[in-house]
């Protein structure tokens, strides 16, 4: 026991010794807060990023003569000539939509001399349904501007009812959780199952396995390897979690005091007339949206979740690095445990997470080789204690009859060298005796 | 010290140990001889609990050998191997704790060899940073550093130079004089007649020969004697006493090889040579343990 104690501190210190610990652990933060800033950014601006484009609007009905709204990516001009020779002005012009409008309003065509972008399609398509729906109106005698006027934009303020009461059911917030716990695990599980796999062939390509071995048992050395791989893992993501809180804490106070400036410019705004969805109101939803979920329970779980799913899986990538002499003989093996990774993550990310409940999440969330991934997309949204806890049981059963598994392997394969391993090779070595 | 009773070990399609029984004597330097492939590596692994036997026994001190036993044994393997990132002081003493040493004794003993071995200066290096013989120096001081009573040295030479292999075999005798057994495992013969007290020979499988090198060598004398003598011409000799295996005419003296019929002895022979030539030198021809191996193993393929 002692012994594993010491290999774990071995592997643990040499890990996170190392300068590529410590980048990872400041950087990667910074690298997905920069990212999204980025995205953010672009979104915010992303009128401005655009070009204006030109349309040039042939209406032969006249239903539709000065119509329509410029926006801040189209710009609408009107043409009195007959089509064809406006087809003839439109090729040779700057334009870069042509669209026609025949006298019966059918078959409206939109021209352009490069392929149309969706939402430039999109909003012209909305554009034009709706002149034609107010034209209809007056037509039918409704003043339109009285129906505008009464017109309000109307939000589901959702509202879970639970034993204690109604609570904010913020799904988009269990979605957003959910697919960064679920992201983070399917990375990690990569991440660090990879560095135990490497681990193992440096110490079988380096010859060192022997010295050790005859020092301690293999099964020691394996579990003591994984265990410390893992915890350099956990180590990581409790240092990224202070990170992350320590960042919103601070954005929370900021945003909490930015909400009374705000009581006094939103005055003014109204009083301008001017609807507004300020980013500062979102920030201070999110802050709130947060508190709604339980904090500690969503990152418990998210911390078993990755220890087991890693010792799982990292005892398999253990398997794999004893079988063979170096790393690029991994290919063959390396599908079998990727694939069910990356099935999960995908099936996870499509539909567990639109229906958390449906029959499929169940069964993704109570397998052991997919639960790690599936359960933390639904643990967000609210999962049965007793769905919970067999899934827990099943990961660590599933963990352990593994582990014994790849042990058998591994005993085997990093004494071996210059053997081409195959599957049946594992078998034979599966059922040798010690 | 080490009692190996009918050791078999099989493997998918081939037995790599069959039936081998051996006796190392406490104190003794032992060699364990064969060619590639012989088995020698699975006794040792055996030996190490590395891996275990399919039927037999070993005894280390007359104890049916155990997981307390592994403290006492040092092992240096055939292929030598250390991480190749981590400092080698740190090393030394890491694979010093996984043998049982606490940390301030590890990191005594590591200071003491260090300093022996003239190599206190890369405490802080990296095994990447250093040549293959200076790995090989911290290897052996990974291997003995926990005073074992088994010292297990595979292919201990290969990969030294002259000086520092000459530095290892006198480390390894005085760690003998000590008290350390050792078992020795080479294919090279040369070493071990200069070392080893007594030898194993396996070949195949199986263990084709035992005992002390020299009482190993006498039972293969052959009553062969190599004389030098003074003469241009060839001895041209019917004697009942030998017979001549080899003549060699050289430029000052002749070497003749003889081996003396049954009963005859060396001092007729020399009656017989001494009334026709000079004899300047006689030698027994003892067979080395290098022919005994060749031998053996020829004979038995």
């Amino acid at each position: 026991m002692n012994k594993i104690l010491l290999i774990i501190q071995r592997e643990y210190l040499s890990r996170v010794k190392k300068k590529s610990f410590i980048v990872m652990t400041f950087v990667v933060p910074l690298l997905f807060i920069g990212m999204y800033a980025i995205i953010g950014y672009m979104f915010y601006k992303k009128d401005e990023l655009t070009d204006i484009q030109k349309v040039l609007v042939i209406d032969d009905s006249k239903d539709f003569i000065n119509k329509f709204k410029n926006t801040p990516a189209l710009e609408f001009r009107y043409s009195q000539q007959p089509s064809e020779a406006a087809r003839g002005e439109f090729e040779r012009s700057t334009d870069d939509y042509l669209l026609l409008i025949p006298k019966d309003k059918k078959n409206l065509q939109l021209l352009s001399q490069k392929k149309p972008g969706i939402s430039v399609i999109g909003d012209i398509e909305t554009q034009v349904n709706e002149i034609a729906r107010t034209r209809q109106l007056v037509a039918a005698g409704i003043d339109t501007s009285v129906l505008n006027a009464k017109q309000a934009q109307l939000r589901l303020n959702t509202r879970q009812i639970t034993e204690k009461g109604e609570e904010d059911a913020s799904s988009w917030l269990a979605y957003g959780i959910g697919f960064v716990g679920a992201f983070l695990i399917y990375m990690s599980l990569f991440i660090y199952g990879v560095q135990v796999m490497r681990g193992v062939i440096e110490e079988k390509t380096n010859r060192i396995i022997e010295v050790i071995i005859s020092s301690v048992k293999p099964f020691q050395l394996m579990l003591g390897k994984i265990v410390g791989v893992g915890l350099v893992g956990l180590t990581q993501f409790l240092l990224w979690i202070v990170l992350c809180l320590t960042i919103a804490g601070f954005a929370g106070t900021y945003f909490s005091k930015d909400l009374h400036l705000k009581d006094q410019s939103k005055e003014q705004i109204i009083a301008k007339g001017i609807q507004n969805d300020s980013p500062v109101d979102e920030g201070a939803a999110i802050i709130t949206a947060l508190d709604s979920i339980p904090l500690g329970y969503t990152i418990g779980t998210f911390l078993f979740y990755f220890l087991f799913g890693f010792l799982l899986y990292s005892s398999i990538f253990a398997a794999v690095g004893s079988a063979v002499d170096s790393e690029t003989e991994t290919q063959q093996f390396m599908l079998p445990i990727t694939m069910p990774l990356i099935f999960t993550f995908i099936i996870s990310i499509n539909f567990v997470i639109n229906s958390p409940d449906s029959p499929l999440a169940f069964w993704l969330s109570i397998i052991p080789f997919t639960s790690p991934i599936a359960m933390m997309i639904r643990i967000p949204f609210g999962v049965p204690v007793w769905e919970l806890i067999l899934s827990m049981v099943l990961l660590v059963g599933g963990f352990l009859l593994i582990t014994l598994i790849a042990a058998r392997i591994y005993r085997v394969g990093i004494l071996m060298y210059g053997k081409k391993a195959s599957y049946r090779e594992l078998i034979k070595w599966f059922s040798y005796k010690e | 010290m080490l009692s190996v009773q009918n050791i078999v070990k099989q493997y998918e399609g081939h037995r790599a140990l069959d039936d081998v029984s051996i006796e190392i004597p406490k104190g003794s330097i032992f060699g364990l001889l064969g060619p590639n492939g012989a088995g020698k590596t699975s006794l040792i692994r055996i030996i190490n609990q590395i891996t275990a036997p399919d039927e037999g026994h070993v005894y280390f001190n007359q104890e049916k050998l155990n997981s307390t036993h592994i403290g006492k044994i040092g092992y240096l393997p055939e292929e030598r191997g250390l991480y190749k990132k981590m400092d080698i002081g740190e090393q030394v003493i890491y694979l010093s704790r996984l043998k049982g040493l606490s940390r301030d004794e590890a990191l005594k003993r590591a200071k003491y060899w260090f300093e022996k071995l003239e190599i206190q200066t890369w405490w802080n290096k990296k095994v990447e940073d250093l040549s293959k013989g200076m790995q090989q120096k911290v290897q052996f001081i990974a291997t003995v550093i926990h005073q074992p009573d088994l010292v297990i040295l595979d292919e201990p030479f290969s990969g030294f130079d002259p000086v520092n292999a000459d530095i290892i075999k006198n480390e390894i005798l005085e760690l003998n004089d000590k008290g350390a057994t050792i078992i020795f495992s080479t294919h090279r013969m040369e070493s071990v007649e200069e070392l080893c007290d007594s030898i194993a020979l396996l070949n195949k499988s199986k263990k084709i020969l035992e005992g002390s090198v020299k009482d190993i060598r006498n039972s293969y004398r052959n009553n062969i004697y190599k004389i030098c003598y003074s003469s241009q011409e060839p001895l041209q000799l019917i004697t009942p006493a030998f017979v001549i295996i080899k003549q060699v005419l050289k430029d000052d003296h002749n070497e003749i090889t003889i081996q003396l019929e049954e009963g005859a002895k060396i001092n007729d022979a020399l009656g017989y040579l001494i009334s026709h030539t000079e004899v300047q030198s006689l030698n027994e021809v003892i067979p080395t343990i290098h022919e005994i191996f060749v031998e053996k193993v020829k004979g038995i393929e």
